[in-house]
């Protein structure tokens, strides 16, 4: 029962068997994770190159870590101190590297579509790995892993997603993703925040953290993303922790347990406070060490596909 | 289509083989103190549940089984055409300096069981490791050979046999089936 597509490029019109596939998978691999000798041979002989033109620190750890545990062969590849800062082109990267006999790439582009538009140049598979603001799958694989694993299931679960969901590539695979696989989907904040076409996707729209509250089973809370000027949609980081910050004043208000995700890195006290982030119901660090195994298991199905 | 050219075993010979296996463990064992079982899934996992109860009822005592997926360790996963749905690994003690009976239902080429010494191995450090299988059909492609067998059967190469077991398959019976149109 392969995968039905050669490539991971995003959740939206992927099959709900595919998804069901890879989280079965993952769990297979989330064993492994746990035994003294964390490394399987499966993908020896694979070469993967994971280029990211854009930083990110623990998703490339996450798949590094992945690769290896498979036995792949890694090429780490950094925008910095590469050609492209030198005026490549992505198309002549590309071709360098398969010329290179590389069978997969993981890539984190700045720009949406450029993991698209790769895999259309080269024959090897590609994993997106988060493009512009547009989609990262592998994160919320993950995410609904960690769902599946606390409650058992996706469907019928209420997941808001609480933030800059405007240019969220988590939040845009996360809808996409939990609409597939049965779950309420809801995202709440700031009115230039949101974009308005969501709700032809189904997804509800709140603008007060407190109204969503009263209803919810998850928050996943997204990462404000201040080193992208985030700024210019609110008027000041203290009136969007009070307005859009998670506090445990607010949760125990809301009187039921909300688990409590986000993707990392956290800016404490913004989006997230200290004793939320480090409760008894946030399951953020059990995403990091699922993303390991659903990374194992996208990479694992991409490579024995066909 | 296959054609059935002989039954290997119904149902009470097989009962009777896990019987005799199981008691061969314990003779050459000295007992069932240091054992822990491991079945090969899918039908090894059935035989091994199988010899642990039989054991149990005759030394008295709990026997620890485990279950191995051996898909990630098999040596021709990369350029199958169908991918192998893995059913996960099972093994939730130290195999660490405990014999290990490795179980399956069929002895062929030795790959299945080359995988699964393999990821035995990955999983800690027995101090021994002893296959037991229900047939030894011959054939092998590297040097493993079995320390418990339920049946030797003769086959060539174009036969297969088929294992069924109540827990997955409904009945207990063990066929050599035939390619059709070469005779026998």
């Amino acid at each position: 029962m392969p995968l039905l597509s050669k490539h991971l490029l995003g959740l939206e019109g992927m099959p709900k068997n595919d998804i069901q596939l890879i989280l079965d998978t993952a769990e297979s691999f989330r064993e492994v994770l746990e035994r003294p000798i964390k490394k399987v041979p499966p993908l020896q002989g694979k070469t993967i190159a994971n280029m990211f033109f854009e930083g990110s620190t623990r998703t490339q750890l996450s798949f590094e870590l992945a690769e290896r545990r498979l036995s792949a062969d890694v090429l780490g590849f950094q925008v910095s101190g590469s050609s492209v800062s030198k005026g490549e082109s992505l198309k002549d990267t590309a071709r360098n590297i398969e010329a290179m006999k590389v069978d997969m790439v993981v890539m984190r582009h700045w720009a949406a579509g450029a993991p698209h538009y790769l895999s259309k140049v080269i024959d090897a598979n590609v994993v997106n790995a988060g493009d512009g603001a547009h989609e990262h799958p592998t994160q919320a694989l993950l995410d609904m892993y960690t769902l599946k694993e606390k409650y058992g299931r996706i469907e019928g679960l209420h997941v808001c997603i609480v933030g800059d969901v405007l240019h969220s590539r988590v939040a845009r695979s996360n809808i996409q993703g939990l609409k597939t696989m049965g779950a309420r989907v809801s995202v709440c904040g700031p009115a230039t925040m949101i974009p308005k076409e969501l709700d032809r996707l189904g997804v509800e729209i709140y603008h007060h953290l407190d109204d969503v509250l009263q209803e919810v089973d998850v928050l996943n809370v997204l990462r404000l993303q201040l080193e992208r000027d985030a700024g210019r949609f609110f008027p000041s980081i203290r009136e969007y922790h009070n307005s859009y910050g998670i506090t445990r004043e607010r949760l125990e208000k809301a009187g039921r347990p909300i688990t409590i995700m986000h993707p990392g890195p956290i800016n404490r006290d913004v989006e997230l406070s200290a004793d939320v982030a480090d409760g008894e119901h946030s399951v953020i660090l059990q995403q990091v060490l699922n993303g390991v195994a659903v990374r194992m298991a996208v990479l694992y199905l991409l490579a024995t596909g066909n | 289509m296959r054609v059935l050219k002989a039954v290997i075993m119904d149902a009470p010979a097989m009962e009777r083989t896990v019987t005799r296996l199981s008691h061969e463990v314990i003779e050459r064992n000295k007992g069932a103190g240091n054992i822990v079982i491991v079945g090969i899934r899918t039908r090894g996992e059935f035989l091994a549940r199988r010899i642990a109860a039989r054991i149990e009822t005759v030394e008295r005592i709990k026997i620890d089984i485990g279950f191995l997926d051996i898909t990630l360790y098999r040596d021709d996963l990369l350029g199958k055409l169908e991918q192998p749905r893995m059913k996960g690994t099972d093994i939730l003690f130290d195999i660490s300096d405990r014999d290990v009976i490795l179980t399956d239902d069929v002895l062929f080429t030795g790959r299945t069981i080359r995988a699964a010494l393999d990821e035995l191995i990955d999983l800690g450090r027995p101090k021994s490791i002893q296959l037991a299988v229900l047939i030894d059909r011959g054939h092998r492609q590297l040097p493993i050979k079995a320390d418990y067998v339920g049946k030797n059967v003769p086959t060539a190469l174009a036969e297969s046999i088929r294992v069924h077991m109540k827990e997955v398959d409904g009945e207990d019976s063990i066929l050599l089936m035939h390619p059709e149109g070469e005779g026998g």
